[in-house]
């Protein structure tokens, strides 16, 4: 058994409860959300938070999604799991489900959130990519109130973030455009793996069946997340099809910047950039098209 | 309606009896021991691979408030007790007092009241080390210039661990010269960790009155144990009790004694109280008994039309710090000799050289047969390689090859007498169920369309001998103690029995096959014999469970006490029935076992009994003691040789070079199977295994030799998800030396399915030109295989 350093811990009864612990606890404190990410860290002494403050007790009021017309909210303690099943999420955003399917297993599924997700902000974790994928924009909360920032300003680097000390984040915004649809893939070297390399894509066709806007994310082959803009641009007012999935595929082998490690070697992950790029923007438009 | 199926009152398909307390949740663990009084030790261990220690600084841990005893390894060797044996006759530091020499060797440990606080002293010890330049590659170990890691030893001025050779080279070396084709290939099987699920522990409890230890420990063979525990730390054996309680998987890993038991027992004697000590997972896979890591250098010869002539090998084998290995003394490189494999040829040789690195020391584990496995994966990819070169099918050139079923027994060019086999059948049997023109039909199709989204499709075939059981007293030994394993029967009155096995079962269902065997031969329902094993004081001596010895050995020694108890009841039931004993003929059917006599059915008296009058009043025959009891101790005359047929095929997809299992045939020939369910069960997860080591499990270190697999985030097991529906089959062929012509079956999958795998990713890769590429086929190695650049692992 591994065991985590002395801790002290208690519970949030609320959003204010916890930023009030927050503030007054220092930096020495944490959240804990799942607790998939954190607890392995502090059992491997990697973390070594002084105190704990659970905010599973907010799943009731944080965990939402919900589907507008322009906008999809999603609260912060939302589970993978109910990311995973929720059919009104999939049938706008199928890049979720996409995700979720291939995000660690049931047991962590059933606990980890997507508030936990991105503030971990490790490079190879799967709902940040998609997140950026979609050009979500994160809420965040602290004691003077509310603000909004973009996925590209909340990644900070690996394992960094926005989210100051005190503030918590609350939900993510994704904002919905007609005509459009978004896959995801990830090769892993097992069911459950942390991605070897993962790309996100998402694709908006005009009236006349040109691409109006892409967007591609990667995961795992860099420091971050963060998108690339160069594909967006290579790909507006484009006619879809292989050619322009194969000019996206070069761009963003270009573009990422991953290292060699145990789960492969840069030069591969590097190809699998390029490869789940022209895959998920295929799978993408295909979805399009079905869905008219 | 539901019925219960009681089983049979013998051999055949019966759940395990073991599993009703197991799916209940109510198996006795060694984490679940909790004495009175316990105390708990954690152990600090090295962060890095090679150091001398200059100090190490426990006075802050002594004054954690919780913390009862500190004790490093300058402490140890005042008590003469720093060093143990290994069970290959080297010595391995118990806690470090000169030099570090792995990442996760043991320095100090510390025993409180709680897990949390002993984990928490640790970090208050201060250990201040000298780094030296590490040997992490077993191919730099003898340089000149590489660093000297044993200079515990005195005169050793290298890192030479051992040298080993067997075959005729000569002989050999006249093949080669003349044979019309030669192949050779370099391959690794890499470092790979069983990984049980338990990891390893102990809770010593050292009576200062008594004098007496109990230990219970994670051992798979607790009767050694107690006898090395004697020799080593001079406690009286009579006065050591080693108990292993339930164990949650043992793959070979639970085989050597670790400095943590050690550690446990100094802890109990020094604090006069019980000592927990239970590694966690990252310790068990950086620091106990690793699998593998050798560099085989294979050379193949034949004749044009496919003839195979000879093999030849050189193998660089990494033992790590310590020669932690577990082999019978006279067999250094374990039984590596038959990578001749299942093949009829004219010479073999093979040379073999370990070395010390920086890493963790073992190397037998993970049911490898004693380095079964490394031979098998050797002369299975040996002949793929050679049926590449001469471009035929590589089962037409194993299906010429074999040794013939007319040849058993069959004398092997490195001197080991194989019993009986039928390969061919076995072959055709796995063909017959794979579908294999069929298949190799698809895959040209899949080809012929190369391109258009086809995945490349590959088929893989291994066949496999193993030499298991040891084993026959005059070749085998460890440490001096034979390899021979006890068992007591005693019937009781009502005719109910009690089976007692030196054998420590880990999951293989010891206490139904057991039972089964008794069932057999004396016609008691298997629900009324009950197993007794794993605890010393309990049961007779024997030197446990590994390399599959349990059926071939303790498993024979149970069917000849069986029998002899069926001697001695047909004595008492022919004094029962006033006949002569020849008169009396024995039967077994569902309802049990009985004595008639001969000709009149019904005229006899069952076993119970039988049972009854042994124990009962009124009249033995003359010279017949009460009871029905017997006890042999078996030194088995040979090994047995199970084999077997695997079949994979593969789907690799040619964008991302993931490779998928689609299908796997497994038909394994054991000889008699008592319980096919159990054997199924083995072959299921030695198949996963075999799957998990082809494709993405490895131990590998970076070069300062951190250990790169100490987790399960790092180091990857296989799911569900990575294995097909297994497809199994069965010939049977007993062995003519086993009293019930079984021969173990617990390492087979595990030996055979690595290279049907490999095989099938290569054969997959063949229009890229690959032949060969090292294991773990991780999705990136294969990309690199199909790059042209495949590498060793690192
Ligand atoms: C075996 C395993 C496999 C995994 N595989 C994958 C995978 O394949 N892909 C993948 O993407 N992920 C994977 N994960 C990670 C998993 O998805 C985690 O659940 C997730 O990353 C973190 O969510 P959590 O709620 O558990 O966060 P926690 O562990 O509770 O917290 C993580 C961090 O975020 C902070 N935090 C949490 N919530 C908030 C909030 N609302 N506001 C501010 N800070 C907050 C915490 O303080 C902490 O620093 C895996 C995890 C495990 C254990």
């Amino acid at each position: 058994m591994q065991v985590p350093a002395p801790i002290e811990y208690e519970r949030a009864t609320s959003v204010e409860h916890a930023i009030g612990l927050l503030t007054r606890l220092g930096d020495e404190a944490r959240l804990i959300a799942g607790g998939h990410s954190l607890l392995p860290m502090m059992k491997l002494r990697l973390a070594n938070p002084e105190y704990l403050i659970d905010i599973n007790d907010l799943h009731g009021q944080l965990s939402y999604i919900d589907i507008g017309a322009t906008r999809v909210r999603i609260g912060a303690m939302t589970r993978h799991r109910e990311l995973l099943e929720s059919v009104a999420l999939a049938e706008v955003c199928p890049i979720f489900r996409d995700a979720e399917r291939v995000i660690a297993d049931p047991p962590v599924r059933n606990r980890g959130t997507l508030g936990g997700a991105l503030c971990q902000a490790d490079p190879s974790e799967d709902l940040s990519s998609v997140c950026t994928t979609l050009d979500a924009s994160c809420v965040i909360r602290g004691r003077d109130g509310e603000r909004v920032v973009s996925m590209d300003d909340f990644h900070r680097g690996p394992y960094e973030t926005a989210v100051r000390h005190d503030e918590m984040l609350i939900e993510v915004r994704i904002p919905m455009r007609p005509h459009g649809s978004s896959a995801y893939a990830k090769v892993d070297r097992r069911a459950g793996d942390w991605a070897v390399a993962a790309a996100g894509a998402a694709l908006w066709l005009d009236e006349h069946g040109t691409i109006a806007d892409a967007r591609v994310g990667l995961a795992a082959v860099g420091p971050n997340t963060t998108g690339i803009p160069a594909i967006s641009e290579a790909l507006r007012g484009r006619a879809p099809g292989e050619d322009a999935w194969t000019e996206a595929a070069a761009i963003a082998e270009a573009a990422c910047r991953p290292v060699t490690d145990s789960r492969g070697s840069a030069d591969y992950k590097r190809h699998l950039a390029g490869e789940l790029t022209r895959r998920t923007l295929r799978t993408a438009w295909e979805r399009v098209v079905a869905w008219r | 309606m539901t019925t219960v199926d009681r089983g049979p009152v013998g051999h055949g398909r019966m759940l395990r009896k073991e599993d009703r307390r197991f799916v209940r949740g109510r198996g006795k663990f060694l984490d679940d021991i909790a004495l009175p009084g316990m105390l708990h030790l954690a152990v600090l261990r090295s962060p890095v691979a090679h150091a001398r220690i200059v100090s190490v600084d426990t006075l802050a841990a002594e004054a954690h408030p919780k913390v009862k005893a500190v004790v490093t390894g300058a402490m140890l060797e005042e008590r003469g007790l720093a060093w143990m044996p290994t069970l290959s006759g080297d010595r391995q530091a118990v806690l470090a007092t000169d030099k570090v020499r792995f990442q996760g060797q043991e320095v100090a440990f510390v025993v409180a009241e709680d897990r949390y606080s002993a984990r928490d002293a640790l970090e208050l010890i201060d250990v201040e080390y000298d780094v030296l330049p590490p040997v992490v590659d077993a191919r730099r170990a003898l340089d000149p210039d590489a660093p000297l890691i044993r200079d515990d030893v005195a005169g050793k001025a290298d890192n030479h661990c051992f040298d080993w050779e067997t075959g005729d080279a000569a002989a050999t070396a006249a093949v080669f010269d003349r044979a019309e084709v030669v192949v050779r290939q370099e391959m690794v099987f890499p470092r790979v960790h069983p990984a049980p699920l338990e990891t390893c522990g102990a809770v010593a409890d050292y009576d200062r009155v008594e004098e007496k230890l109990v230990l219970w420990a994670t051992t798979q063979a607790p009767h050694a144990h107690r006898t090395l525990y004697s020799m080593f730390a001079g406690i009286p054996e009579h006065r050591i009790r080693v108990i292993s309680p339930d164990i949650g998987g043992g793959f070979g890993n639970k085989v050597p004694i670790y400095p943590g038991y050690v550690c446990a027992i100094v802890g109990s004697m020094l604090t006069g109280r019980p000592v927990k000590w239970t590694e966690d997972r990252t310790e068990n896979l950086i620091a106990s008994g690793f699998a593998r890591d050798y560099v085989m250098q294979g050379e193949i010869a034949a004749t044009r039309d496919g003839r195979i002539l000879a093999l030849r090998s050189h193998v660089l084998a990494d033992h790590g710090a310590f020669n932690g290995t577990a082999a019978p003394r006279k067999f250094p490189g374990g039984f590596f000799g038959v990578f001749t494999g299942s093949y009829d040829i004219e010479a073999a040789y093979c040379s073999m050289t370990a070395v010390h690195t920086n890493k963790a020391p073992g190397g037998v584990a993970y049911a490898c047969s004693f380095r079964i496995a490394e031979a098998v994966y050797l002369v299975e990819r040996m002949v793929d390689l050679l049926a590449d070169e001469l471009g035929v099918d590589p089962v037409e050139l194993r299906l010429r090859n074999f040794i013939r079923s007319d040849q058993f027994p069959y004398t092997s060019r490195t001197g080991w007498v194989y019993d009986s086999g039928d390969y061919a059948t076995t072959m055709q049997e796995a063909l017959r169920i794979a579908g294999y023109d069929e298949l190799r039909a698809e895959q040209a199709a899949r080809r012929e369309h190369a391109g258009d989204g086809q995945s490349l499709m590959g088929i893989g075939v291994s066949f496999f001998t193993e030499a298991v059981g040891a084993g026959p007293r005059k070749d085998m030994d460890m440490l001096g103690l034979g390899m021979a394993d006890g068992c007591e029967l005693r019937v009781h009155p009502t005719g109910s029995a009690v089976l007692r096995i030196s054998v420590q079962t880990q999951g293989q269902g010891h206490e139904t096959t057991f039972a089964q065997l008794v069932a057999e031969e004396l016609g008691i329902h298997p629900e009324n014999v009950d197993v007794v094993h794993g605890d010393t004081d309990n049961t007779p001596y024997g030197l446990g469970t590994y390399g599959s010895r349990s059926t071939p050995v303790s498993g024979a020694a149970a069917v000849i006490a069986s029998r002899r108890v069926r001697e001695k009841a047909r004595l008492i039931a022919a004094g029962m029935l006033e006949v002569a004993p020849e008169d009396l003929e024995w039967t077994k059917d569902s309802s049990g076992g009985r004595f008639d006599v001969r000709g009149v059915p019904d005229s006899g008296v069952t076993i119970e009994q039988v049972a009854m009058r042994a124990h009962g009043a009124g009249d033995l025959p003359e010279g017949v003691e009460g009871g029905l009891d017997a006890q042999v101790s078996y030194n088995p005359d040979s090994l047995t040789y199970p084999y077997g047929a695997y079949i994979c095929v593969v789907d690799i997809d040619p964008g991302t070079a993931v490779v998928k299992v689609r299908r796997f045939i497994a038909v394994d020939d054991c000889g008699t199977r008592i319980n096919e369910m159990i054997v199924e069960g083995q072959i299921h997860g030695g198949l996963t295994d075999g799957v998990g080591m082809a494709l993405m499990q490895f131990i590998g270190y970076d070069e300062h030799g951190n250990c790169l697999g100490g987790s399960l985030m790092d180091y990857l097991i296989p799911t569900a998800k990575e294995v097909p529906d297994w497809e199994t089959g069965m010939t049977v062929t007993p062995s003519p030396h086993h009293p019930i012509g079984a021969k173990g079956v617990g390492e087979s999958a595990t030996v055979g399915s690595p290279p049907a795998v490999v095989n099938a990713v290569i054969d997959a890769l063949a229009p890229y030109g690959v032949r060969h590429a090292d294991m773990p086929l991780t999705p990136s190695r294969v990309w690199e295989a199909m790059q042209g650049r495949a590498t060793p692992p690192q």
